[in-house]
């Protein structure tokens, strides 16, 4: 961090931030073409291996790497973090299940479990409820890729982002000064003369905090479910009309049936994602006010005190809650993998 | 993968039928209207000067608009408020950690996906299903441990692993995370689809006496290249738009951290200033947002492989 010290003279500060980049992509770059010319060579080479040795190379070549890098990201990691969770705050002694005592029983950790829950249950409801209403009208209308790709389009945003464009909507000012929240001055508008601080608000504020990943990932739910309902052989429907269902039966006996898998998928998923994120609450609230969620008290015990033993423990706790939804996905895409 | 639109069923499903009525195209209206406001409010105030987005509500840049890109400027160029750098080389550290975190995870997941599905050998379901069952696991459980193997490299008693290497101010942690964490999902969808090739195809190129890697390079490749973009869009936008891993492994520096973590800081920082904070924050989500406009097939194809069997 190097402060100019002429004042901002910002030529020479562009001079310099375009050098700056030439150099990044530079090593950008080279990194790439590394990459690229040591695959060529391996390929070369193993490619010209014939006779017995071929078949164990080319697992070895196909395989290795990924199966390597798995081992040493995820596998060794997750083993670790829990052999982490049953010893003291700096790793030096083992004191079995204290830290997920610690976590069950300190009042500040069962608000930030309560939370998690909430969320994990709402937000993913609320997301895919109205993402399947949505693929449903969204139809037969004209212009519908203009809906779709407007409704779908925070999906591309980055949480961080969606977390500032919310944080401008939930801004809120004292009375007598012109509000610049949208929010506020929606209230102000329909006659409250003065909207409380939002982000203060308790339990008001977690509610908002939600709204924000129902707002990103509320297209992921239409486009996927959309997509299921446009999947439905016609033969379906067009039996169950013959034998005499109307709309809103067939929708129930035929649609509903039909797209079940998907929508408990789209809801697992949207579940995941919610459990781990914790980019909302830490920009928006910083975990303040009672709005603090696993994801995000996990990273400030473990990278802000340095608590490895507790982080471990909330950790391998978000792990657990998370196992279920995903065995559950497992089992219905080895359903289908069977199918095929 | 491809999802059919039926045009005859259009016009007398009675399902849609039920749903469609004045009412309901007044509701899709209004939710796409309610969708699109916050996002349009943040680009009007990024171009409002800094008196006018302290004196009222960005909506009133209509009655009196007075608009430029000033903000752009200082947000890049000069920072702000005892925000010595501006955005640009943390703009510059996403292109070059975001390029490098999607190729990576893209060409071996490509290489694991073939052989698991065209090189069987016993065990190969068990390592696919092993592989995809990684997906469970929460970054968050493989940062502490990952972080000190970075700097403290493996020792196993006093026999060391893997040395520590100093990787300090480079991208190397960061794109190394990225790569190992988006393997799981990666390996999954593109072996639904490389397993998905025509058998007699790759069969007769066995017998023609090609190597594995020779099919792997002129058959496979050109054959999911549809899937493959999908993919990499998938994966661009994810680690641009990433947080936690970039957080935790390229710190806060202008030299290795990437947009996200600017602003995360920034709006702390920046509280009352936001003129540039919504500057900065177009400029971190006006990326993604080209890339999803321009290639929003692929990547709606890329969800769909997923979750809906195509």
């Amino acid at each position: 961090m190097s402060v100019p010290d002429t004042p901002s003279s910002a030529a020479a500060l562009a001079g310099g931030a375009w050098g700056d980049a030439v150099i990044k992509f530079g090593n950008s770059f080279g990194a790439v073409a590394g990459f690229l010319a040591i695959l060529l060579l391996v390929f070369f080479v193993a490619g010209r291996a014939r006779g017995r040795l071929a078949r164990p190379l080319a697992i070895a070549v196909f395989l290795g790497p990924a199966v390597l890098l798995l081992l040493v990201g995820l596998v060794v990691p997750l083993l670790r973090t829990v052999y982490l969770s049953l010893r003291n705050d700096d790793g030096t002694r083992f004191v079995g299940g204290e830290n997920y005592g610690w976590a069950f029983t300190t009042e500040s950790v069962q608000e930030v479990l309560v939370n998690t829950l909430l969320w994990l249950v709402i937000a993913p409801l609320a997301a895919t409820g109205l993402g399947l209403v949505l693929a449903l009208l969204v139809d037969r209308m004209r212009g519908q890729a203009v809906y779709k790709s407007l409704i779908f389009m925070p999906m591309a945003i980055s949480l961080v982002g969606a977390s500032i464009i919310f944080k401008f909507v939930y801004e809120s000012r004292g009375p007598g000064q012109s509000q610049i929240g949208l929010l506020s001055q929606l209230a102000v508008a329909l006659g409250w003369d003065d909207p409380p601080n939002w982000m203060l608000s308790q339990p008001l504020n977690t509610f908002l905090l939600m709204a924000v990943m129902v707002w990103v990932q509320t297209g992921f739910a239409m486009v996927v479910l959309s997509a299921a309902i446009k999947a439905i052989p016609d033969e379906v429907t067009e039996a169950a009309r013959l034998d005499g269902a109307g709309g809103v039966r067939l929708f129930w006996y035929v649609t509903v049936p039909m797209i079940r898998t998907t929508v408990v998928v789209v809801l697992t998923t949207v579940m995941i994602t919610t459990l781990k994120a914790f980019d909302i609450v830490r920009t928006m609230t910083g975990g303040n006010f009672g709005t603090q969620v696993l994801a995000n008290e996990m990273y400030s015990q473990s990278f802000v005190q340095f608590n490895t033993g507790r982080g471990g423990a909330l950790a391998v706790i978000l792990f657990l809650a998370v196992l279920p939804l995903v065995a559950y996905n497992i089992v219905q895409l080895r359903k289908e993998r069977g199918v095929r | 993968m491809s999802v059919p639109t039926t045009g005859s069923a259009r016009q007398g499903n009675p399902v849609r039928k039920a749903f469609s009525s004045p009412l309901a195209s007044v509701f899709v209206i209004a939710v796409t209207v309610l969708w699109t406001i916050p996002t349009l409010g943040l680009l009007v105030t990024s171009l409002r000067p800094k008196q006018d987005v302290t004196a009222d509500g960005w909506w009133n840049a209509f009655l009196h608009p007075d608009l430029g890109l000033g903000n752009y400027h200082t947000v890049l160029f000069e920072g702000g408020s005892g925000v010595s750098t501006g955005l640009m080389p943390f703009l510059v550290n996403s292109l070059a950690i975001s390029i490098p975190a999607t190729l990576f995870p893209l060409v071996l997941a490509a290489m694991a996906a073939y052989g698991l599905a065209w090189v069987k050998f016993r065990g190969s379901d068990t390592v696919f299903f092993v592989v995809f069952a990684l997906q469970v696991v929460p970054i968050q459980m493989a940062l502490i441990p990952l972080l000190r193997l970075f700097s403290g490299g493996a020792h196993l008693g006093s026999l060391t692993l893997i040395p520590p290497v100093d990787l300090k101010g480079s991208y190397a942690p960061v794109w190394l995370a990225h790569t190992m964490f988006a393997l799981p999902l990666a390996v999954f969808l593109l072996h639904n689809f490389i397993a998905q090739l025509p058998r007699d195809l790759m069969e007769a190129a066995v017998v023609d006496g090609a190597s594995h890697f020779k099919i792997f390079r002129s058959i496979v490749l050109p054959l999911c290249t549809p899937a493959l973009a999908s993919f990499a869009i998938f994966q661009f936008l994810w680690v641009w738009n990433d947080l936690l891993v970039a957080l935790t492994f390229a710190g806060g520096t202008p030299e290795v951290a990437p947009m996200t973590v600017r602003l995360a800081q920034l709006a702390g920082s920046f509280g009352g200033r936001w003129e540039l904070l919504t500057a900065g924050a177009f400029l971190s989500i006006v990326v993604p947002l080209i890339v999803f406009f321009s290639l929003q097939r692929y990547f709606v194809r890329g969800l769909l492989a997923g979750s809906v069997k195509g």
